[in-house]
C-alpha cells in the first residue's frame, strides 16, 4: 500500500465551527484540529465538546484527521483525551514532548481509555511534537518510545521561545533541531513534519522554507492558512522530469528483477536498491500505481 | 438536573450559535427563545436539537436563549451542552 502523504497539515482552531465544517475541502493532506494553543484557556471545554461533535458528523473526505490535545501536565490534557480517544481520529498529536516518561504517561492514559471503550490495539497513531531544547536532546529516545508513534514534528515557535532566541526567516536558530529531529525520525521510520510558516502573506518565503525542509528530509509541513496549501504541494510534488525518470527506473528494475538481476545501469549510471527506493517515493507522490507499471513490463 | 448559574457558550460568528442560560424557579419548565438568520427555514430544527440536548442532560426547568448565525446541528448540540455544563458547574478541564 502506498504511504500516506503528509505534505500539508493544516491547523484549524478547535473552537471555530465554520473552519472545522469546511476542513475537508481545503485540499490539504491532513487537518489538525487544535485544542491547544489556538484555544483560549476559558474556552477549552467548549472546543473539546465542539471537536467531539464535529469528528462524528463532518465529512472530511480523504483528509487525515489529527487532534492536537493539551499536554498532560496542564489541567486540560486528560479531559481532552477522555473526549477524543474514544472517537479514534486518525491520530492524536501530543505537544511539548520532552522525555520518554512523557510518552509513557500519555500512552498509559490513551490505552486505559481505549480499554474502557473496548478499542483494540493498535488503534489510532500518535504524533509527538518536539518544542523544547530538552525534547530535542531526547528526541532519539522519544522516537522509539512507543510503536504507535508514526510521526514526529517540530514546533518552531515554542522551541525558539524555549531557547530564548528570535525565529528568523532563515531559520538558522532551529536548524540543528530540525536536522536532529529528521535523523531521529528516519532512524525509526517515522514521518517527520515541519513547523508552521507564520507569515501568510509571504508566499515566496514559504516556498523557500518548504524547498529547504524538503531537501533535509521532512515529509511535510504544518500550515496555518488554507492559502498555504498549494505552495507546499507544488514544492513536494515531483516535476514531470522526475516522474518520467522514476517511471523508467522502476520499469527497468522490474524487468531486471524478473530476469534475476539485482543491480543494473541506465544511461551508464548504476541503479541499486536506494535509487529504486527514491523512484518509488517519487511515483507514490505522483499517485502512480506501482502495480500498473509492473503489469506493463511483464 | 437544575442549572445553578448564568452561563453562555458559542459566539456571534457565522456558522456558530450563542447560547445563554438563566436558572429559573423549580417547575417553571423550559423557556426556549430562539432567534436565527435562518429562522423561517430552520426554527423547528433548532428547537428540536436544543430540546434533544436538554432531554439528554435531564434539564426540566431552564430559560435558554439561542442566537443563531447558521450553525449546523452538531455545533448547536455542542454549544448547548457546553452552556448547560457551565451552568451546572460540571465543566471539566477549562479555566
Amino acid at each position: 500500500m502506498a504511504k500516506k502523504k503528509r505534505r500539508s497539515m493544516l491547523y484549524i482552531p478547535g473552537n471555530n465551527p465554520a473552519m472545522i465544517q469546511q476542513a475537508g475541502v481545503y485540499g490539504c493532506d491532513a487537518v489538525l484540529l487544535d485544542l491547544e494553543d489556538a484555544v483560549a484557556l476559558n474556552q477549552k471545554d467548549a472546543a473539546r465538546i465542539l471537536v467531539r461533535n464535529m469528528i462524528q458528523t463532518v465529512n472530511f473526505y480523504n483528509t487525515e484527521v489529527c487532534v492536537r490535545v493539551n499536554n498532560m501536565h496542564t489541567p486540560f490534557g486528560l479531559a481532552d483525551l477522555e473526549e477524543i480517544v474514544p472517537l479514534q481520529p486518525d491520530n492524536i498529536r501530543f505537544p511539548k514532548t520532552e522525555t520518554v516518561e512523557d510518552v509513557r504517561e500519555f500512552m498509559k492514559e490513551v490505552r486505559r481509555i481505549e480499554s474502557e471503550h473496548g478499542i483494540e490495539e493498535p488503534g489510532m497513531t500518535i504524533h509527538v511534537m518536539i518544542e523544547t531544547a530538552k525534547g530535542v536532546a531526547n528526541v532519539y529516545d522519544i522516537a522509539a518510545a512507543d510503536p504507535r508513534i508514526d510521526a514526529i514534528t517540530i514546533g518552531g515557535q515554542d522551541l525558539t521561545a524555549d531557547m530564548g532566541i528570535i525565529k528568523t526567516p532563515d531559520g538558522v536558530g532551529i536548524d540543528y533541531a530540525r536536522k536532529r529531529i529528521v535523523m531521529a525520525g528516519k532512524a525509526y521510520n517515522l514521518d517527520v513534519l515541519d513547523t508552521v510558516f507564520a507569515d501568510v502573506n509571504d508566499e515566496e518565503g514559504l516556498r523557500e522554507e518548504t524547498e529547504y525542509i524538503k531537501k533535509i528530509g521532512f515529509a511535510g509541513k504544518a500550515l496555518i492558512n488554507p492559502r498555504q496549501v498549494d505552495v507546499v504541494h507544488e514544492v513536494f510534488n515531483p516535476t514531470e522530469n522526475e516522474v518520467r525518470k522514476a517511471y523508467r527506473v522502476y520499469s527497468e528494475f522490474i524487468k531486471n528483477k524478473n530476469a534475476g538481476i539485482g543491480v543494473f545501469a541506465i544511461d551508464g549510471k548504476m541503479v541499486d536498491a536506494p535509487v529504486v527506493q527514491r523512484a518509488i517515493t517519487v511515483l507514490e507522490y505522483a499517485n502512480i500505481d506501482l502495480k500498473e507499471i509492473e503489469k506493463s513490463v511483464r | 438536573m437544575t442549572p445553578k448559574f448564568k452561563a453562555q457558550a458559542g459566539t456571534f460568528e457565522s456558522s456558530d450559535i450563542m447560547i445563554l442560560i438563566e436558572p429559573v424557579e423549580p417547575d417553571t419548565g423550559r423557556l426556549v427563545d430562539i432567534s436565527s438568520t435562518v429562522m423561517l427555514q430552520f426554527e423547528a430544527d433548532i428547537s428540536k436539537t436544543v430540546n434533544q440536548v436538554l432531554d439528554e442532560l435531564e434539564i426540566k426547568d431552564i430559560h435558554l436563549i439561542a442566537k443563531d448565525k447558521g450553525a449546523l446541528t452538531q455545533t448547536i448540540k455542542a454549544r448547548v451542552e457546553t452552556a448547560i455544563k457551565r451552568s451546572l458547574g460540571i465543566q471539566k478541564g477549562t479555566m
